[in-house]
């Protein structure tokens, strides 16, 4: 449901729709600050499920919140943030990351820029190389009717 | 009556919008001049149709008309008026109604002002555009009508989204669609190009305002849309990385590419093709954009399934529009032979570097915004890319782009020295470096990223005003500022826009590497202390609004025992849509806002309070402001005066036989 609304809303507006927020809950914050920052650091790249487009830290879904206690009761009872993050993929899928892991095919998605950049960088240089050679086209002949125009203009 | 009205002046729209199509583009492979004149005349008809039939459903909103089955899906008696005009657009139906209203427009302009072009290239234009226009009436009157009746009407409306009632959002549509469509004439040119065979700088001119209008209409349109979301959705975000929002950016970054080749080919006659090439593809973003909006496809293959209808038409006019178009390029294009020669170091083969970067900057927001759906597609696999891969992957094109452009910007055409280029840069680049550094000293233990933000934003700003003063020439500083007064606008845009890139590029650096969250639970009267300002919890009051119900907090800020302002950040409930929504309580600075927002009352009595001091955060959409108004500088620059004012000989009633 709550999907389906916030949907709706999007593609009526074609504006980014979600939720109001309270986000992280004071009672939720953790006593030690160095904890507290790496869950937050953490909450960046997870992705609150039932959302669109949403980390959890910026979500007021009870799922987000769910998430948020995890990855704290996690780092309380020692996991490293790897270890954390581990944990919580295992039990929800690759789905939840916000920040896509650099495996496999998404090897893909993440050279695809400096790819595109190598390629396009390519053809430009030959481009430019060539520009600077290549010897002067002859000035294209007017054509009757620009020839009638342009004699109109010098009219005038 | 009207509603009926407003129907079949559409209909009517869709049989000019054929003719459009048709009579000009056989008249001007035929060379007859009556049949391309039919163009002038259907595009004035078809913007008139068009008018009316969106006055028709205007009038339905602001009457509230509840046998229109739009009317109540999005409208309620009890909501102000303006929002009730906002909610015309505010919906699928009514927003594809305003698309053709833009776009009638456009094509209506090109028939009224166009008189200087030459008949051929005008008619050619016309025809593409009402081509355009018939894919997007079929798709309306057979997808999604807006003027369909109830056959029994309820008493009252369910409401627009609460949170569209909002006047940042009631306007950000409108400009993005004006973004949108002004592409669609560039498309239309270089298509029209391309079936004459020809480009010349005179098409170059004719391009260029299109494009830069078209990319200041989106600049604004995307500006408010994220100072909206930044002050509505109750964190102070400003971009999510969205793929609603990325659909609106990737025409943004071809179109800057647009305008920047546009000028090569009008001033040197040089990279035709590929200008030609970014008008299309432009236009294609927009449609893709359309697509992902409009189908869901993106947020889930299962969400367009749920309406694979409408997905598919305007898939089916992405690919009829793209393919014919890309094909015609790829017949044509070698016919566009340059004729300007330049030097690998020149103001040519900088643009060719700043496009370079925007359009693999697009490619980079294209490939994220689709791979969760190409994954599933073919590996079957479900993941999600967010915000800190395009972070990461997008940021450090825009760092290049920013670190080239002031050298890029002053170089002459034909041929330069990069020394000499770069000596006039000297003093805007130590500046740069030295506000760096300051930056640097000044932070304790943080990310470098406010620095080099600082730095890179200085740079470009700076470099932008020395340039302006490079242009007023030499010898004594009042000589030089009255030449600077009288420089073309086209300089001053271009210094304005640039600078305004500069300022922008800071203000996000700034935004992410220094502000400050505060989370607490507090009672009323209670204070605490924000980044040096003592905020106090005066009150918590339940109220009523025209149409909600609200929380109202009441904060008091102060500084060293002065008053500083008092916020009322809201927590509201509208209850036809059945919605709460986050009003933030701010108080806008010059070089930082406070961001306050109120929680739930907790099981003690207290509330929990969220706030922020975000700093130079209006410089974001202030840079973005500057931006605009550079292009609108440009835009009123005197050569497309003349271009647009000077009287034109009248076409030849009939032009000989050949």
């Amino acid at each position: 449901m709550m999907r389906a609304t916030v949907l709706a809303l999007a593609l009526a507006t074609g504006a980014l729709m979600p939720a109001p927020v309270m986000a992280v809950q004071p009672n939720e914050v953790l006593s030690d600050p160095a904890l507290e920052s790496r869950a937050r650091a953490l909450s960046k790249d997870l992705r609150c499920l039932v959302c669109r487009n949403e980390n959890i830290d910026d979500s007021n879904a009870d799922l987000a919140r769910d998430l948020r206690l995890l990855v704290r009761e996690r780092l309380v009872a020692g996991d490293s943030d790897s270890a954390a993050m581990d944990y919580i993929v295992a039990r929800y899928g690759e789905y939840v990351l916000l920040n896509p892991t650099s495996t496999g095919a998404n090897l893909l998605l993440w050279y695809a820029g400096p790819l595109m950049l190598l390629v396009g960088g390519g053809i430009a240089f030959t481009y430019v190389r060539r520009r600077r050679t290549l010897t002067e086209t002859a000035p294209a002949t007017l054509s009757t009717d620009e020839e009638k125009r342009l004699a109109e203009i010098m009219r005038e | 009556m009207i509603i009926e009205l407003g129907h079949f002046a559409l209909i009517l729209a869709l049989f000019v919008a054929i003719i459009q199509t048709v009579v000009p583009l056989v008249g001007a492979h035929k060379r007859w001049a009556g049949w391309m004149a039919v163009g002038e005349a259907a595009a004035s008809a078809q913007f008139v149709l068009v008018a009316f039939s969106f006055a028709a459903l205007t009038y339905a909103f602001v009457v509230s008309d509840f046998s229109v089955s739009l009317v109540v899906a999005n409208s309620h008696t009890l909501k102000p008026m303006l929002y009730k005009v906002s909610g015309v657009w505010g919906n699928h139906e009514g927003s594809l109604l305003l698309w053709s209203l833009m776009l009638a427009l456009f094509g209506g302009s090109v028939a009224w002002f166009g008189s200087n072009l030459p008949p051929t290239l005008r008619a050619r234009v016309l025809s593409v555009q009402g081509s355009i226009g018939v894919a997007f009436f079929l798709f309306m009157l057979l997808t999604s009508n807006p003027f369909l009746r109830l056959e029994v009407p309820p008493f009252d409306g369910r409401d627009l989204n609460p949170l569209l009632q909002d006047p940042g959002l009631a306007f950000h549509p409108p400009f993005l669609y004006l973004g949108y469509v002004g592409l669609s004439v560039a498309f239309s040119f270089a298509v029209a190009a391309l079936i004459e065979g020809r480009v010349d700088a005179a098409w170059g001119r004719w391009v260029r305002p299109w494009a830069l209008a078209a990319w200041v209409f989106l600049t604004i349109g995307i500006a408010l849309g994220s100072w909206w979301a930044y002050y509505e959705l109750g964190w102070g975000g400003f971009w999510f990385w969205d793929p609603v929002e990325n659909a609106s950016f990737m025409p943004w970054l071809i179109g800057a590419a647009l305008l920047h080749s546009a000028i090569v080919v009008e001033k040197r006659e040089s990279l035709k093709a590929w200008t030609i090439l970014l008008a299309i593809l432009a236009f294609g973003f927009s449609l893709i954009g359309t697509f992902i909006v409009r189908s869901g496809v993106i947020t889930s293959v299962h969400a367009f399934a749920n309406d694979p209808e409408r997905g598919v038409f305007i898939l089916m006019i992405l690919g009829f529009f793209m393919g014919g178009a890309l094909l015609l390029f790829a017949f044509r294009a070698s016919a566009m032979e340059a004729k300007g020669l330049f030097a690998p170091v020149s103001r040519e083969s900088a643009i060719v570097a700043n496009n370079l970067l925007l359009s693999v900057s697009c490619f980079v927001v294209f490939v994220g915004t689709i791979w969760p759906l190409v994954a599933e597609l073919l590996w079957d696999r479900k993941l999600s890319v967010g915000e800190p891969f395009f972070n990461a992957a997008f940021t450090p094109f825009m760092v290049v782009l920013a670190l080239l452009l002031p050298i890029g910007a002053i170089m002459p055409w034909k041929r330069a020295v990069v020394g000499r280029s770069f000596k006039v840069m000297i003093p805007a680049l130590v500046l740069a470096v030295s506000l760096g550094l300051l930056g640097y000293a000044m932070q304790t233990g943080r990310t470098a990223l406010g620095p080099i933000g600082l730095g890179l934003g200085a740079w470009v700003l700076f470099g932008a005003l020395t340039e302006l003063w490079q242009r007023a020439g030499r010898g004594p500083v009042l000589g030089r500022l009255a030449r600077l007064t009288r420089l073309p606008r086209a300089d001053w845009g271009k210094a304005t826009a640039h600078g305004g890139f500069g300022v922008t590029v800071f203000a996000v650096a700034a935004m992410m590497a220094w502000q400050v969250e505060d989370i607490r639970t507090m009672n009323i009267g209670e204070s605490y202390d924000l980044e040096g300002y003592s905020v106090k919890l005066a009150s918590v009051d339940e109220t009523t609004g025209p149409n909600y119900f609200t929380t109202m907090a009441r904060f008091e800020v102060t500084k060293n025992g002065r008053d500083i302002a008092t916020v009322f950040p809201e927590k509201r409930v509208y209850p036809v849509a059945a919605m709460p929504t986050t009003e933030a309580g701010i108080d806008y600075g010059f070089t930082r806002d406070l961001y306050f927002v109120i929680g739930d009352l907790q099981q003690n009595g207290s509330w929990a309070v969220r706030s922020y001091f975000k700093p130079f955060a209006n410089w974001i959409w202030g840079g973005a402001m500057l931006m605009a108004l550079g292009g609108f500088i440009s835009l009123a620059d005197r050569r497309y005066r003349v271009a647009a004012g000077s009287r034109a000989p009248k076409t030849p009633a009939a032009v000989p036989a050949e």
